[in-house]
């Protein structure tokens, strides 16, 4: 073990947990305007419901008020001349606040809750939406992982607001308004003692905000840390009972928790420590105003009533502030749950829609394939430059395939014709028109992309299958099965084609998911099919079964072929060995074979090793 | 014995009700018994002190205010502020000790909880989603400390501060007294309903909140396929239907939340407003002083809080238990694969940690490693055929031997029996002459080291992930380890092997992982090596690299490597072919290209004859 005990976690660029000042302005500046958009089509509403939060405050108040009223005035004729009739009116207008009141907290309550879980609908289906939209680039430098938590845990957080924390906060504010405003009224004498209360609560809060923030943060980033161990641990299970490493994770996940316990500890003891403080303020003013309340009594300044009601309203004072203390972890992680929304909803997607879309012309009914060319095309990530200058000019149903190093840009010149991504310059086009003028629909109808990464989505096998044209019947879903040699495993699953998947596709194998991928884009019949490394899990016969399918099924289309295995490339009509981004070699498999280049090299070496 | 942590876990006869679950887990609360009798003892005080103030309130009104006597305002309310400090003090030192104790139980449980998961066999892991795992060890775990601090403290309280302060009512005027707690009563149920269906619609809303986030899931992590075959707006549709859902499941939450709210703003202003026409009949009647009717109403108004949160405690007691059930359903599986004297005792309280090897295993290296598959046959649960049938191979030691076949043969269910990540249905498989469920788990794991085809990498730096089963490995042993995997990479990484890789570090290739991955098998230094197609996201010029160093190190470990690619066959002393659940042919390359034809199709050798 080393010294430092976070040791094994290794080093990584975080992001900047504490921010400035300026961008904390520009973060909180750039989350109102996105709670602005939001709200904007129901103002009404909004206006209604503030509207009802007053009238609810305003009838809450008027209770302890009509009693001391009933104290004073309505019970001495009771008892001077057996007079009723003052007391009973007392208790009516007490029976119709209370019924306002009931109205007008249900009102508020279920106006608030449609109000902002609409708000909320909206957030989610514009989260969706934009992160579908976001170019790959995005997701990848994001991480999956910040793409889903921003849309569960932090539109939880905001649901959760909506749900219990908004309506007590304001209540809680207004409450401490009117109350205030009530008393001081009543006797501004006894309000003031009151009021002096506000100084130690004030300073109460504003350390317990500052405290809590921190504290917040801190159990946030433990319980992740805690949980992304966790889940790491069960999904790798094979890999931790395998190097016997049970042991040693027990130590650091008990290290984890030990974090976690001690930050939510002290968390828990903020408010173990805010609450009660509030409740001493309240307290010692209630002695203060039981001993000078009876002394303006005695005196005769006030009347026995208005005491009373000084301290009923007492205990409606302070209480709702301790439900702000429960209520500022919602609201905080409500806060910045936003603003990292509006982090992702303000990123533009670097691979936008066409504004004047265009539209490509019929395929041939002879050649179904379309005819691609790359325009003098540089791409690279960030500060490397992976394709220089390239230029290519892909035939109508030509099989290309690209060989070459880690590096040289195979998969680049894949995603491209993808439009994972744009060219820096240049331009790729299909049968003369650049991708960017295509709208997507249009484009991934004629471009189908196949990666060694098979996800599978939950449902069935056929489903699965079915993403590739979701009107496919089930016999075309067969046929595309049977063409790639995967309608046998199918068929003895348990229940077929209409086998779920399980998680992920957890209970096929990666060559079985691989050919599921294969069914999916023999059903899309695109015009261009793109293979990324996508028969390598495959066996050498399943291999070639999909290698007859392109040959007999997709011959008349376009298609560039990316691999590692040199029998892989044997299919194709031309072969381009690319270095660094640049086309070294170019020509037919046979006439490559029998040059004096890199290919040529790497086949006798190949070749070699079979023997 | 090395000393083994037993778990806190009491062992139930078969069903128990989900009470009963909770009180299984009792024994996580043994060790705070003193915080909880501070506790429980500081919460009576709070709630005796807190009824207290309004009986001086009624001294006040009563006793000074009524005989114009200034000289007792001072020491009644001096009483008054001493009775709110020690309350507040009281409340503070009882959340203080509680937030202390609640959060050590419940880590104390997750640890259990993780050691418990990490002794269950893979098959295990297979069956369950790990969301459903993590919700467990977090949710559940909130919920049961949630109760353990606040639910359970209350649930006593409360009950007690209710029967005190009516008890203080009869006290100021029975009748009155009576009418007030005959009233309150019924809040309780009626609470205890409103919370029920409150809990219901939650957890539809979380179950549909489940469900929508296992779309967000699949897009994120899918959004390449997505991308690639245009199923955006199918996804986006998919997405709003199911958020529709949520949406209308919170908005009938809302509803029944603000009936709810209505109904206790409406409580104690009814209490206040019958409290007011009676208690002024009292004072009229003198039966009551208006000091009396004062103290009467602040002291109703203290009836509101027991009562309406025992709805809240009750449904928090009912959530924890349904939380412990989900969490006794781990702890009561067994692990499968065990030290023979372990075995199955679900009798027994169940021992945590895995033994230490107790020596090292090999003195000469080279000379172990002898591995036998004696007629082993293995069926998944549930399949109707079995995976392996027959298999009988031979590995004397220091041989490497590559298995190979056609895509889904059991070539990776066949690696997995070596290392005990599954045992066979039948047959045996023998390490240097022992059963390998005779040998010690701890020893068995040590001898035999794996890199499977999906590099499993973890959070953490490329030395950790490297010295994943070597933990005491020195720099040297490490930098030869890479070298060899052709994983030298590493150092160029922005921090070096320091540099944090995994889901939420650096993002590797394919390849750069897998070579990761065979860096940590190497390292290990097993004297069997399980390697599941290694080098399958390597480009040819890095895996003939890797080859040609593998070569070196298969020389002193007896290994068994499965590959689909000729090139990785060149690396076997002998080739096996894998076919119909049986080793169908074995012998070296050439012989079986020429003798069997299913080998020489999945070696597809012809085609490329032919062309070369």
């Amino acid at each position: 073990m080393t010294a430092d005990a976070n040791a094994w976690r290794g080093v990584a660029a975080e992001k900047a947990e504490e921010v400035s000042a300026g961008l904390a302005a520009l973060l909180r500046e750039r989350s109102r305007r996105v709670l602005v958009d939001l709200l904007r089509p129901h103002r009404r509403a909004v206006i209604a419901t503030v509207s009802l939060i007053v009238v609810e405050s305003l009838a809450a108040l008027a209770g302890p008020w009509l009693v001391g009223i009933a104290i004073d005035d309505g019970l001495p004729p009771l008892l001077n001349s057996h007079d009723a009739a003052p007391l009973l009116g007392i208790a009516a207008a007490f029976a119709f606040a209370v019924a306002v009141q009931a109205v007008t907290t249900r009102m508020f309550v279920t106006m608030t809750g449609r109000v902002g879980q609409r708000v909320v609908l909206e957030l989610r289906r514009q989260l969706f939406g934009h992160c579908l939209d976001l170019d790959v680039a995005f997701h990848e430098s994001y991480t999956s992982g910040r793409v889903i938590s921003r849309q569960t845990s932090d539109i939880d957080a905001i649901s959760d607001l909506f749900e219990e924390g908004l309506d007590s906060l304001i209540a809680a504010i207004l409450t401490l308004l009117l109350v205030g405003t009530g008393m001081l009224l009543l006797d501004w004498q006894l309000g003031l003692v009151v009021l002096a209360g506000f100084i130690p609560l004030t300073w109460l809060t504003a350390w317990f905000r500052r405290e809590s923030a921190s504290s917040y943060r801190r159990t946030r980033e433990a319980i992740a840390l805690v949980i992304v161990h966790f889940v790491e641990t069960f999904g790798g299970i094979r890999a931790v009972q395998a190097f016997r490493r049970e042991k040693r994770n027990s130590a650091i996940f008990s290290g984890l928790g030990q974090d976690y316990c001690d930050a939510s500890t002290h968390a828990s003891r903020l408010i173990a420590v805010y609450g009660p403080c509030i409740s001493l303020v309240g307290n010692v003013i209630t002695g203060v105003v039981l001993g000078y309340g009876g002394l303006l009594v005695i005196d005769g300044d006030i009347k026995v009533g208005v005491l009373a009601t000084f301290l009923l309203y007492l205990q409606r004072f302070f209480d709702p502030l301790q439900d702000v203390s429960q209520f500022y972890n919602t609201f905080q992680s409500a806060a910045s749950g936003l603003e990292k929304i509006s982090g992702v909803l303000d990123q533009e997607p670097a691979v936008p829609e066409p504004r004047v879309p265009r539209t490509p012309p019929e395929r041939h009914a002879t050649s179904a394939g379309r005819r691609v060319r790359f325009e003098s095309v540089t791409f690279g990530y960030r500060d490397n430059l992976v394709l220089p200058q390239l230029d290519l000019d892909i035939p109508a149903g030509q099989t290309l395939a690209l060989v070459g190093e880690t590096g040289a840009g195979k998969t680049t010149i894949a995603r491209l014709l993808g439009r994972f991504y744009d060219p820096r310059s240049g331009r790729v086009t299909l049968d003369a028109i650049d991708l960017r003028e295509l709208p997507d629909a249009v484009l991934r109808a004629e471009v189908t992309v196949i990666t060694q990464e098979n996800f599978l989505f939950e449902g069935s096998v056929a489903d699965n299958i079915r993403l590739g044209r979701p009107d496919a019947s089930a016999g075309e879903v067969e046929t595309a099965a049977r063409m790639i040699g995967a309608h046998e495993f199918i068929a003895a699953l348990p229940e077929g084609y209409d086998t779920p998947v399980g998680k992920r596709g957890g209970r096929l194998s990666a060559g079985q998911r691989q050919l599921i991928s294969f069914a999916r884009a023999f059903l899309a019949a695109p015009a261009v099919l793109v293979l990324d490394e996508a028969t390598s899990l495959l066996d050498i016969p399943s291999e070639r079964l999909v290698q007859s399918a392109l040959r007999t099924v997709l011959a008349d289309r376009t298609a560039v072929i990316i691999a590692h295995r040199l029998s892989t490339v044997a299919i194709a009509d031309r072969v381009l060995v690319l270095d660094q981004g640049r086309i070294t070699e170019d020509g037919t498999p046979g006439e490559l074979m029998a040059g004096h280049g890199e290919y040529a090299a790497l086949h006798s070496s190949w070749a070699a090793s079979l023997a | 014995m090395p000393p083994v942590t037993p778990l806190r876990v009491t062992h139930a006869p078969a069903r128990v009700r989900s009470v009963g679950a909770l009180w299984r887990l009792r024994g996580y609360l043994e060790p705070f018994r003193i915080q909880m009798i501070v506790m429980f003892a500081a919460a009576f005080g709070a709630v005796a002190a807190a009824i207290a103030i309004p009986l001086l309130t009624k001294a006040v009104i009563d006793g000074a205010i009524g005989h114009g006597d200034k000289r007792l305002l001072v020491p009644l309310s001096l009483a008054a502020v001493g009775l709110g400090a020690a309350e507040a003090l009281l409340n503070l030192i009882r959340r203080w000790i509680q937030s202390g104790a609640v959060a050590s139980m419940e880590k104390t449980i997750r640890d259990d909880l993780y050691a418990h998961l990490q002794r269950l066999q893979p098959s295990f892991h297979d069956q369950w989603q790990s969301g459903q795992l993590l919700s467990r060890a977090t949710t559940d775990l909130s919920a049961i400390r949630r109760f353990a601090g606040f639910g359970l403290i209350f649930l006593v309280t409360n009950v007690m501060t209710f029967i005190a302060v009516v008890a203080l009512l009869i006290h100021l005027n029975w009748w009155l007294g009576l009418i007030t707690g005959v009233v309150f009563a019924p809040v309780v149920p009626v609470c205890i309903r409103f919370e029920k269906r409150y809990r219901v619609l939650s957890r539809r809303v979380q179950d549909q909140q489940g469900d929508l986030a296992t779309l967000i899931e699949e897009a994120a992590t899918g959004i390449r396929v997505l991308k690639a075959l245009g199923r955006g707006p199918q996804a986006a549709a998919r997405h709003g239907a199911q958020a529709t859902d949520v949406y209308q499941t919170q908005v009938e939450k809302a509803s029944l939340l603000g009936s709810f709210w209505a109904l206790l703003d409406l409580i104690p202003n009814a209490v206040i407003g019958l409290t007011i026409v009676l208690g002024a009949i009292a004072v009229s009647r003198h039966s009551l002083t208006i000091g009396g009717l004062v103290a009467f109403i602040t002291l109703a108004l203290q009836l509101v809080w027991p009562v309406e949160a025992l709805g809240y405690i009750i449904a928090s007691g009912q959530e924890a238990a349904t939380a412990a059930q989900r969490i006794l359903e781990i702890f009561d599986a067994q692990p499968e694969i065990t030290d023979k004297d372990q075995g199955h005792h679900p009798e027994r309280t169940v021992v945590l940690a895995a033994k230490p090897s107790q020596a090292p295993l090999r003195s000469v290296p080279g000379r172990r490693g002898h591995l036998v598959f004696d007629h082993v046959a293995f069926s998944y649960p549930g399949a109707a055929e079995p995976v392996l049938r027959d298999v009988v191979l031979d590995l004397p030691p220091g041989q490497t031997v590559v298995l190979t076949g056609a895509t889904g043969s059991g070539k990776s269910t066949l690696l997995q029996l070596v290392p005990r990540l599954a045992d066979a249905s039948s047959g045996s498989v023998r390490l240097d002459g022992t059963d390998i469920r005779d040998i010690p788990l701890d020893r068995l794991r040590a001898a035999v080291g794996c890199a499977f085809e999906d590099a499993t990498l973890f959070s953490a730096s490329v030395r950790e992930n490297v010295t994943f089963g070597a933990p005491d490995a020195d720099e040297d042993a490490v930098e030869a380890a890479l070298t060899a995997a052709q994983a030298r990479f590493a150092y160029d990484l922005p921090w070096g092997l320091d540099t944090r890789i995994g889901e939420q570090g650096m993002a590797l290739s394919g390849g750069q992982r897998q070579r990761i991955a065979l860096a940590r098998a190497i390292l290990a230094r097993p004297d069997v090596l399980i390697l599941d197609d290694p080098l399958s996201a390597l480009d040819v010029h890095t895996e003939e690299r890797v080859t040609r160093a593998l070569r070196e190190i298969l020389a002193g470990a007896t290994a068994l490597v499965v590959a689909h690619r000729p090139s990785t066959v060149a690396l076997a002393d002998t080739v096996a072919l894998l076919s119909g659940g049986v080793i169908a042919a074995s012998g070296n390359h050439r012989d079986l290209l020429a003798s069997n034809p299913e080998y020489a199709a999945l070696m597809d050798v012809e085609d490329l004859e032919k062309s070369a």
